[in-house]
Protein backbone atom coordinates (compact mmCIF):
# COMPACT_ATOMS: atom_id res chain seq x y z
CA UNK A 1 0.00 0.00 0.00
CA UNK A 2 2.30 2.65 -1.00
CA UNK A 3 1.55 6.04 -1.44
CA UNK A 4 1.89 5.97 -5.16
CA UNK A 5 -0.30 3.30 -6.29
CA UNK A 6 -2.74 4.52 -2.78
CA UNK A 7 -2.72 8.15 -2.76
CA UNK A 8 -3.96 10.14 0.64
CA UNK A 9 -7.43 12.15 0.23
CA UNK A 10 -9.37 14.49 2.51
CA UNK A 11 -12.71 14.19 3.60
CA UNK A 12 -15.06 17.50 3.70
CA UNK A 13 -18.72 16.97 4.14
CA UNK A 14 -21.69 18.87 4.57
CA UNK A 15 -24.34 17.88 6.88
CA UNK A 16 -28.19 18.04 6.68
CA UNK A 17 -28.44 20.81 8.88
CA UNK A 18 -25.26 22.61 8.18
CA UNK A 19 -24.06 25.72 5.62
CA UNK A 20 -20.57 24.17 4.32
CA UNK A 21 -18.33 21.71 4.10
CA UNK A 22 -16.18 20.56 6.77
CA UNK A 23 -13.00 18.73 7.05
CA UNK A 24 -13.96 15.23 8.72
CA UNK A 25 -10.42 13.26 8.00
CA UNK A 26 -8.71 11.46 5.44
CA UNK A 27 -8.43 7.99 3.91
CA UNK A 28 -5.68 6.10 1.79
CA UNK A 29 -7.68 5.04 -1.65
CA UNK A 30 -6.51 3.41 -5.37
CA UNK A 31 -8.60 6.72 -7.23
CA UNK A 32 -11.24 9.13 -7.30
CA UNK A 33 -14.07 6.96 -7.60
CA UNK A 34 -13.31 4.48 -4.56
CA UNK A 35 -12.40 7.31 -2.53
CA UNK A 36 -15.58 8.69 -3.04
CA UNK A 37 -16.86 5.22 -1.82
CA UNK A 38 -14.38 5.16 1.11
CA UNK A 39 -15.53 7.94 2.41
CA UNK A 40 -19.26 7.57 2.19
CA UNK A 41 -18.53 4.22 4.23
CA UNK A 42 -16.25 5.32 6.27
CA UNK A 43 -17.66 9.18 7.12
CA UNK A 44 -21.56 8.86 6.84
CA UNK A 45 -22.63 5.50 8.59
CA UNK A 46 -23.79 7.76 10.79
CA UNK A 47 -26.05 11.26 10.35
CA UNK A 48 -27.62 12.74 7.42
CA UNK A 49 -25.12 13.98 4.67
CA UNK A 50 -26.14 16.29 2.27
CA UNK A 51 -22.60 16.55 0.17
CA UNK A 52 -19.31 14.47 0.22
CA UNK A 53 -16.69 16.02 -1.24
CA UNK A 54 -12.88 13.72 -1.51
CA UNK A 55 -9.47 15.80 -2.55
CA UNK A 56 -6.10 14.18 -3.51
CA UNK A 57 -4.23 15.78 -0.42
CA UNK A 58 -1.58 17.09 -2.78
CA UNK A 59 -3.72 19.48 -4.30
CA UNK A 60 -4.59 21.62 -1.22
CA UNK A 61 -2.14 24.11 -0.17
CA UNK A 62 -2.12 25.47 3.11
CA UNK A 63 -0.57 27.91 5.30
CA UNK A 64 2.42 26.71 7.37
CA UNK A 65 2.14 26.48 10.98
CA UNK A 66 5.07 28.49 11.68
CA UNK A 67 4.42 31.55 9.35
CA UNK A 68 1.19 32.05 11.24
CA UNK A 69 2.14 35.05 13.11
CA UNK A 70 3.41 36.60 10.08
CA UNK A 71 1.20 35.51 7.39
CA UNK A 72 -1.96 35.30 9.57
CA UNK A 73 -1.21 38.23 12.08
CA UNK A 74 -4.13 39.48 14.02
CA UNK A 75 -6.62 41.39 11.88
CA UNK A 76 -9.51 41.81 14.53
CA UNK A 77 -10.82 44.91 15.56
CA UNK A 78 -9.24 45.61 18.12
CA UNK A 79 -5.83 45.74 17.12
CA UNK A 80 -6.29 47.31 13.61
CA UNK A 81 -9.71 49.05 13.76
CA UNK A 82 -8.93 51.40 10.63
CA UNK A 83 -9.69 47.77 8.94
CA UNK A 84 -13.54 47.40 9.98
CA UNK A 85 -15.95 49.73 8.86
CA UNK A 86 -16.95 50.92 12.19
CA UNK A 87 -16.37 54.77 12.56
CA UNK A 88 -19.67 55.75 10.54
CA UNK A 89 -22.70 56.86 12.72
CA UNK A 90 -25.86 54.62 11.80
CA UNK A 91 -29.12 56.36 11.93
CA UNK A 92 -32.05 54.53 13.84
CA UNK A 93 -34.09 54.44 11.02
CA UNK A 94 -31.67 52.40 8.92
CA UNK A 95 -31.80 49.27 11.73
CA UNK A 96 -29.21 46.79 12.02
CA UNK A 97 -26.19 46.86 9.07
CA UNK B 1 -58.18 -11.72 -10.17
CA UNK B 2 -57.46 -12.61 -6.80
CA UNK B 3 -59.13 -10.57 -3.91
CA UNK B 4 -56.79 -9.82 -1.26
CA UNK B 5 -59.14 -12.46 1.18
CA UNK B 6 -58.43 -15.14 -1.25
CA UNK B 7 -54.52 -14.88 -1.49
CA UNK B 8 -52.41 -18.37 -0.37
CA UNK B 9 -51.23 -17.04 2.28
CA UNK B 10 -48.64 -20.45 2.34
CA UNK B 11 -47.54 -18.81 -0.71
CA UNK B 12 -47.36 -15.76 0.55
CA UNK B 13 -44.93 -16.27 3.16
CA UNK B 14 -42.67 -18.49 0.99
CA UNK B 15 -42.18 -15.59 -1.16
CA UNK B 16 -41.18 -13.71 1.35
CA UNK B 17 -38.81 -16.16 2.84
CA UNK B 18 -37.66 -16.42 -0.38
CA UNK B 19 -36.79 -13.16 -0.08
CA UNK B 20 -35.78 -12.67 3.00
CA UNK B 21 -33.71 -15.81 3.47
CA UNK B 22 -31.74 -14.78 0.69
CA UNK B 23 -30.62 -11.37 2.17
CA UNK B 24 -30.00 -13.06 5.57
CA UNK B 25 -27.67 -16.00 4.20
CA UNK B 26 -25.92 -13.47 1.77
CA UNK B 27 -25.64 -10.40 4.87
CA UNK B 28 -24.05 -13.69 6.81
CA UNK B 29 -21.84 -14.00 4.12
CA UNK B 30 -20.65 -10.50 4.11
CA UNK B 31 -20.55 -10.23 7.58
CA UNK B 32 -17.39 -12.72 7.71
CA UNK B 33 -15.43 -10.42 6.75
CA UNK B 34 -15.36 -8.58 9.51
CA UNK B 35 -11.45 -8.34 10.94
CA UNK B 36 -10.14 -9.96 7.75
CA UNK B 37 -10.96 -7.32 5.23
CA UNK B 38 -7.59 -6.15 2.73
CA UNK B 39 -8.00 -2.32 4.32
CA UNK B 40 -10.09 -0.22 6.22
CA UNK B 41 -12.20 1.53 4.45
CA UNK B 42 -13.34 -1.98 3.11
CA UNK B 43 -14.02 -3.41 6.52
CA UNK B 44 -16.55 -0.72 6.88
CA UNK B 45 -18.01 -1.01 3.51
CA UNK B 46 -18.15 -4.71 4.06
CA UNK B 47 -19.78 -4.23 7.23
CA UNK B 48 -22.33 -1.45 6.09
CA UNK B 49 -23.94 -3.91 3.04
CA UNK B 50 -23.82 -6.69 5.45
CA UNK B 51 -26.14 -4.52 7.96
CA UNK B 52 -28.33 -3.27 4.82
CA UNK B 53 -29.07 -7.10 4.19
CA UNK B 54 -29.57 -7.77 7.48
CA UNK B 55 -31.94 -5.14 8.16
CA UNK B 56 -34.06 -6.06 4.82
CA UNK B 57 -33.46 -9.76 5.73
CA UNK B 58 -35.36 -8.65 9.30
CA UNK B 59 -38.08 -6.69 8.01
CA UNK B 60 -38.79 -9.40 5.50
CA UNK B 61 -38.90 -12.28 7.72
CA UNK B 62 -41.18 -9.97 10.59
CA UNK B 63 -43.35 -9.48 7.48
CA UNK B 64 -43.47 -13.57 6.45
CA UNK B 65 -44.19 -14.43 10.35
CA UNK B 66 -47.30 -12.17 10.56
CA UNK B 67 -48.38 -13.55 6.88
CA UNK B 68 -47.50 -17.44 8.34
CA UNK B 69 -49.82 -16.49 11.34
CA UNK B 70 -48.19 -18.74 13.77
CA UNK B 71 -46.97 -16.74 16.03
CA UNK B 72 -43.51 -16.59 15.42
CA UNK B 73 -41.48 -13.95 15.35
CA UNK B 74 -38.60 -13.02 13.22
CA UNK B 75 -35.75 -14.21 15.05
CA UNK B 76 -37.26 -18.03 15.71
CA UNK B 77 -37.48 -18.13 12.03
CA UNK B 78 -33.97 -16.83 11.44
CA UNK B 79 -32.17 -18.65 14.27
CA UNK B 80 -34.06 -21.47 14.99
CA UNK B 81 -35.08 -23.29 11.50
CA UNK B 82 -33.21 -25.61 9.90
CA UNK B 83 -30.82 -26.04 6.51
CA UNK B 84 -33.81 -27.61 4.79
CA UNK B 85 -36.06 -24.60 5.97
CA UNK B 86 -34.43 -21.93 4.45
CA UNK B 87 -35.45 -20.91 1.02
CA UNK B 88 -32.92 -18.52 -0.22
CA UNK B 89 -31.44 -19.00 -3.90
CA UNK B 90 -27.64 -21.20 -3.64
CA UNK B 91 -25.70 -17.93 -4.94
CA UNK B 92 -25.98 -16.37 -1.41
CA UNK B 93 -24.92 -19.15 0.62
CA UNK B 94 -21.54 -20.00 -1.55
CA UNK B 95 -18.12 -19.28 0.57
CA UNK B 96 -16.35 -15.14 0.29
CA UNK B 97 -13.66 -17.48 -0.65
CA UNK B 98 -11.14 -14.39 -2.21
CA UNK B 99 -12.17 -10.82 -2.34
CA UNK B 100 -12.89 -11.42 -6.06
CA UNK B 101 -15.28 -14.00 -5.66
CA UNK B 102 -17.18 -11.68 -2.70
CA UNK B 103 -17.45 -9.32 -5.44
CA UNK B 104 -18.61 -11.03 -8.33
CA UNK B 105 -21.20 -13.02 -6.23
CA UNK B 106 -22.36 -9.74 -5.09
CA UNK B 107 -22.37 -8.21 -8.32
CA UNK B 108 -24.61 -10.68 -9.77
CA UNK B 109 -26.91 -10.33 -6.54
CA UNK B 110 -27.04 -6.62 -6.72
CA UNK B 111 -27.49 -6.43 -10.40
CA UNK B 112 -30.60 -8.54 -10.34
CA UNK B 113 -31.79 -7.12 -6.75
CA UNK B 114 -31.82 -3.32 -7.62
CA UNK B 115 -34.38 -3.83 -10.47
CA UNK B 116 -36.25 -6.56 -9.11
CA UNK B 117 -36.60 -4.00 -5.44
CA UNK B 118 -37.95 -1.31 -8.12
CA UNK B 119 -40.30 -3.36 -9.38
CA UNK B 120 -41.82 -4.73 -6.07
CA UNK B 121 -42.74 -1.02 -5.10
CA UNK B 122 -45.55 -1.81 -6.92
CA UNK B 123 -46.29 -4.61 -5.22
CA UNK B 124 -50.21 -4.64 -4.06
CA UNK B 125 -48.60 -6.34 -0.43
CA UNK B 126 -48.25 -2.32 0.87
CA UNK B 127 -45.67 -3.78 3.81
CA UNK B 128 -43.51 -5.13 0.52
CA UNK B 129 -43.54 -2.08 -1.44
CA UNK B 130 -42.19 -0.06 1.68
CA UNK B 131 -39.33 -2.34 2.17
CA UNK B 132 -38.69 -2.21 -1.06
CA UNK B 133 -38.51 1.05 -1.41
CA UNK B 134 -35.70 1.72 1.48
CA UNK B 135 -33.84 -1.74 -0.38
CA UNK B 136 -33.30 -0.33 -3.75
CA UNK B 137 -32.02 2.58 -2.27
CA UNK B 138 -29.08 0.29 -0.14
CA UNK B 139 -28.87 -2.06 -3.09
CA UNK B 140 -28.10 0.87 -5.66
CA UNK B 141 -24.78 1.47 -3.67
CA UNK B 142 -24.10 -2.08 -3.39
CA UNK B 143 -24.26 -2.24 -6.90
CA UNK B 144 -22.08 0.63 -7.48
CA UNK B 145 -19.34 -0.86 -4.93
CA UNK B 146 -19.18 -4.30 -6.29
CA UNK B 147 -19.18 -3.20 -10.36
CA UNK B 148 -16.26 -0.65 -9.66
CA UNK B 149 -14.12 -3.54 -8.54
CA UNK B 150 -15.39 -6.51 -10.52
CA UNK B 151 -13.83 -3.37 -12.60
CA UNK B 152 -10.62 -2.60 -11.24
CA UNK B 153 -9.54 -6.25 -10.33
CA UNK B 154 -11.12 -7.77 -13.91
CA UNK B 155 -8.33 -5.07 -15.64
CA UNK B 156 -6.11 -4.94 -12.98
CA UNK B 157 -2.79 -6.37 -12.88
CA UNK B 158 -2.31 -10.54 -14.24
CA UNK B 159 -3.18 -11.64 -10.86
CA UNK B 160 -6.31 -9.92 -10.50
CA UNK B 161 -7.68 -10.74 -13.57
CA UNK B 162 -7.06 -14.65 -13.09
CA UNK B 163 -8.90 -14.23 -9.65
CA UNK B 164 -11.54 -12.73 -11.09
CA UNK B 165 -11.87 -15.05 -14.36
CA UNK B 166 -11.97 -17.60 -11.49
CA UNK B 167 -14.29 -16.19 -9.63
CA UNK B 168 -17.14 -15.61 -12.34
CA UNK B 169 -16.75 -18.83 -13.89
CA UNK B 170 -17.18 -20.48 -10.60
CA UNK B 171 -20.39 -18.71 -9.29
CA UNK B 172 -22.03 -18.41 -13.23
CA UNK B 173 -23.78 -21.53 -12.47
CA UNK B 174 -25.39 -20.19 -9.98
CA UNK B 175 -27.07 -17.19 -11.72
CA UNK B 176 -30.03 -19.20 -13.15
CA UNK B 177 -31.85 -20.22 -9.99
CA UNK B 178 -32.34 -15.65 -9.58
CA UNK B 179 -35.03 -16.33 -12.67
CA UNK B 180 -36.58 -19.17 -11.77
CA UNK B 181 -40.50 -18.86 -11.59
CA UNK B 182 -42.77 -21.69 -10.33
CA UNK B 183 -46.53 -21.72 -9.06
CA UNK B 184 -45.69 -19.75 -6.30
CA UNK B 185 -44.45 -17.45 -8.34
CA UNK B 186 -47.01 -17.14 -10.88
CA UNK B 187 -49.62 -17.14 -7.76
CA UNK B 188 -47.92 -14.18 -6.22
CA UNK B 189 -47.72 -12.38 -9.76
CA UNK B 190 -51.15 -13.01 -10.05
CA UNK B 191 -51.92 -11.46 -7.04
CA UNK B 192 -49.80 -8.57 -7.95
CA UNK B 193 -47.73 -9.02 -4.84
CA UNK B 194 -45.00 -10.54 -7.06
CA UNK B 195 -42.26 -8.70 -9.74
CA UNK B 196 -41.99 -10.24 -13.03
CA UNK B 197 -38.29 -11.50 -12.84
CA UNK B 198 -38.40 -12.02 -16.78
CA UNK B 199 -38.34 -8.04 -16.88
CA UNK B 200 -35.29 -7.92 -13.98
CA UNK B 201 -33.55 -10.67 -16.30
CA UNK B 202 -33.25 -7.34 -19.54
CA UNK B 203 -31.72 -5.48 -16.77
CA UNK B 204 -29.39 -8.57 -14.94
CA UNK B 205 -28.11 -9.45 -18.35
CA UNK B 206 -27.53 -5.47 -19.49
CA UNK B 207 -25.83 -4.33 -16.25
CA UNK B 208 -23.71 -7.62 -15.90
CA UNK B 209 -22.30 -7.35 -19.53
CA UNK B 210 -21.97 -3.85 -19.17
CA UNK B 211 -19.20 -4.24 -16.10
CA UNK B 212 -17.82 -7.64 -17.58
CA UNK B 213 -16.61 -5.71 -21.23
CA UNK B 214 -15.38 -3.02 -18.96
CA UNK B 215 -13.58 -4.99 -16.76
CA UNK B 216 -12.17 -7.05 -20.21
CA UNK B 217 -13.51 -10.47 -18.99
CA UNK B 218 -15.40 -12.73 -20.83
CA UNK B 219 -19.04 -13.28 -20.61
CA UNK B 220 -19.30 -17.40 -19.22
CA UNK B 221 -21.77 -19.21 -21.72
CA UNK B 222 -24.97 -20.09 -20.16
CA UNK B 223 -25.07 -23.75 -19.62
CA UNK B 224 -26.45 -25.67 -16.55
CA UNK B 225 -27.80 -23.90 -13.76
CA UNK B 226 -27.62 -24.59 -10.21
CA UNK B 227 -31.13 -24.84 -8.30
CA UNK B 228 -33.15 -25.39 -5.19
CA UNK B 229 -32.24 -23.63 -2.41
CA UNK B 230 -35.79 -21.80 -3.35
CA UNK B 231 -37.41 -25.23 -2.41
CA UNK B 232 -34.98 -26.20 1.19
CA UNK B 233 -32.75 -28.11 -1.39
CA UNK B 234 -28.89 -27.07 -0.47
CA UNK B 235 -25.26 -27.45 -1.18
CA UNK B 236 -23.23 -28.38 1.79
CA UNK B 237 -22.39 -24.72 2.82
CA UNK B 238 -25.92 -23.91 4.28
CA UNK B 239 -25.60 -26.35 7.15
CA UNK B 240 -21.81 -24.73 8.20
CA UNK B 241 -23.34 -21.22 7.81
CA UNK B 242 -26.19 -22.03 9.83
CA UNK B 243 -24.24 -23.93 12.68
CA UNK B 244 -22.01 -20.75 13.34
CA UNK B 245 -25.03 -18.18 12.76
CA UNK B 246 -27.54 -19.90 15.34
CA UNK B 247 -25.56 -21.01 17.57
CA UNK B 248 -25.75 -18.36 20.39
CA UNK B 249 -29.63 -18.33 20.00
CA UNK B 250 -29.88 -21.67 20.01
CA UNK B 251 -27.77 -22.46 22.84
CA UNK B 252 -28.61 -19.82 25.58
CA UNK B 253 -32.49 -19.42 24.29
CA UNK B 254 -34.01 -15.87 25.20
CA UNK B 255 -30.37 -14.18 25.57
CA UNK B 256 -30.63 -10.66 25.61
CA UNK B 257 -27.82 -8.35 26.11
Amino acid sequence: MTEKNWPLYEVFLRPRNGLAHKHVGSLHAVDDEMALQNARDAYTRRGEVTSLWVVPSKAIIASEPGEKDAFLEPSDKERKPYRHPTFYDIPDEVGHM
Amino acid sequence: MTTALTIDRTRHCQYLLRLGDTALVLGHRLSEWCAKAPFLEEELALANMALDLIGQARALLKHAAGIEGRGRSEDELAYLRDAHEFRNVLLAEQPNGDFAQTMARHLFYAAFAEPHWALLKSSRDAELAGIAAKAEKETAYHLRHASEWVIRLGDGTAESKRRMELAIADLWPFTGELFETDAVDAAMLDAGIAADVSQTREAWNATVGTVLAEATLQRPRDGWMQSGGRNGRHTEHLGHLLAQMQFLPRAYPGAKW
